[in-house]
């Protein structure tokens, strides 16, 4: 917990706080750690695969199989969220499973069929970028912002 | 009478029946036998998680009534909770009980609320028959509390699994049946616990505080019941409400001390500390233990449901968790047997 937090705290709650956390079961961080690195790795190795396949059998170059690859995976992904075990995989993966392309869909996919039974308007339309939201958000801005600083430095500063 | 926070209850109004339903997870638990309906998935045949949530609480509520062997019309009064915003799930099933009712949210410390209530009333004489009822839904809980059902996060161990289930209970002032003899109403701690995974730390001061206000009131001895059980405290929650307990000098004889989020589902379970929820406390005591009191292999219980008083905003808007737990002490039934 941060120290801002713990301010905020009675003694008593400070004391209480550090009491359960002396008896707290701790997440399994190499653990963990070793299995986002295997399954994020593996989802990597599934896209390399993907793309060789469209290079090698479609008229693709190594630039443009970026696109069909990304949409493969995140129709595989939606697939599986569909079929209801993608959130078990997660569940060991973590980050393995959240920061490929296939969290970003499995995020949209998920809230879109939680709130299916709220219509396709104010359910599906409404609540499909509820955890996406924030990645386009501040995704979009902070792109915004890096490509505004390589302007700066390469046009007006010469570069480096 | 009252003594100090807790009612002693004249009558001892009689739980003349019970029901507990569950879900499939539940089904694969150890106290599968004491369901009176397991289902084998989460949508119980309905097209949302809501509104097989309230399948579920119609279906405690008829199989309750019918085990008392009465009809819709013979009860006075129905009061439920549950998890769910404005608590929908427990006025849809009293829209089709049609009974006069009451609603109640004491999250998951809802089970002893009600039916520390409907003991009130039953014991003043305001009402014969009176229903207690809660459920939760574990899909329907999630999507409202935490993520979409199908959203990949990983949970920490500290993370409890929202039971499936409902339970209901009808009291009567006489009949057959364990019987409600005190109840001890819980007030608000919070110990500065902000993490909804962690709801166990979170409640388990709460526990503490009516375990000990309980036993203080009445002047017990902490052998006075066969059994304590915490409502859903879970590994961690269990944990720390025994030891806190232990720092205070106040020890359970082996084996008197129990959580329903523990008995619910086996150790190989994918369910993190426990189990949670309104339902859990409510099958456990509706389902589980209601059979052993009858049984005879229980004489006294004191529930202690444990309730986290969170909302999805307050938790969002930085807010600490705040807890309750109602005690209910319960005995086992003696007309049919002295």
């Amino acid at each position: 917990m941060s120290d801002k937090k713990k301010k905020k705290l009675t003694p008593i709650q400070q004391q209480y706080q550090d009491f359960a956390l002396k008896r707290e079961p701790k997440r399994q961080l190499l653990k963990n750690c070793l299995y986002a690195f295997f399954v994020g790795g593996g989802i990597c190795l599934v896209g390399q695969g993907i793309t060789q396949f469209y290079i090698h059998f479609f008229d693709f170059n190594e630039k443009t199989a970026g696109n069909p690859t990304s949409a493969t995976l995140i129709f595989l992904s939606v697939i599986m969220t569909g079929l209801g075990f993608y959130d078990h995989i997660a569940q060991k993966a973590g980050a393995g499973t959240l920061i490929p392309v296939t969290g970003f869909a499995n995020a949209m996919s998920s809230a879109a069929i939680e709130h299916r039974s709220e219509g396709y308007v104010l359910g599906v339309g409404g609540n499909m970028f509820k955890l996406a939201g924030s990645v386009i958000v501040f995704g979009v801005f902070s792109a915004f912002v890096i490509a505004l600083i390589k302007v700066i430095f390469t046009k007006y500063l010469g570069g480096f | 009478m009252i003594q100090g926070r807790t009612w002693l209850f004249k009558r001892k109004p009689t739980i003349i029946a019970s029901a507990a339903v569950g879900g499939p997870m539940e089904a694969k638990g150890p106290l599968a036998d004491d369901f009176d309906l397991l289902h084998g998935d989460l949508w119980f045949g309905q097209d949302s998680f809501e509104k097989a949530e309230k399948k579920l609480l119609e279906e405690a509520t008829e199989r309750a009534i019918h085990k008392a062997n009465l009809r819709k019309e013979d009860i006075q009064f129905f009061l439920s909770g549950d998890l769910m915003n404005q608590v929908i799930t427990s006025s849809f099933t009293a829209r089709t009980l049609g009974i006069p009712y009451l609603g109640i949210f004491g999250a998951c410390s809802t089970s002893m609320q009600g039916l520390a209530l409907a003991s009130v009333l039953v014991d003043a004489g305001f009402a014969k028959y009176v229903l207690s009822a809660t459920s939760s839904h574990n899909a329907a809980a999630e999507k409202q509390y935490r993520y979409p059902t199908e959203y990949g996060s990983q949970k920490p161990p500290t993370a409890q699994w929202t039971v499936t289930g409902a339970g209901a209970a009808v009291v009567a002032p006489t009949g057959e049946g364990p019987r409600v003899t005190a109840a001890t109403i819980g007030r608000i701690v919070d110990l500065g616990v902000s993490d909804p995974f962690n709801m166990g730390a979170a409640m388990a001061p709460a526990a503490v505080d009516t375990i000990q206000t309980h036993f203080h009131d009445l002047q017990l001895s902490s052998s006075a019941y066969d059994l304590v059980l915490t409502g859903d405290l879970g590994q961690v929650g269990y944990t720390l409400a025994h030891d806190l307990l232990e720092e205070q000098n106040f020890r359970f004889p082996k084996g008197c001390y129990a959580d329903c989020g523990l008995m619910i589902y086996h150790p190989d379970q994918p369910v993190f500390s426990g189990g949670s929820g309104a339902g859990c406390s409510a099958t456990v005591v509706f389902g589980h233990i209601m059979n052993r009191m009858r049984r005879g292999e229980l004489k006294k219980v004191l529930v202690v449901a444990t309730g986290a008083l969170l909302s999805p905003i307050s938790y969002q808007q930085k807010e600490s968790i705040p807890c309750i737990a109602h005690a209910v002490a319960l005995e086992a039934g003696g007309d049919e047997k002295q």
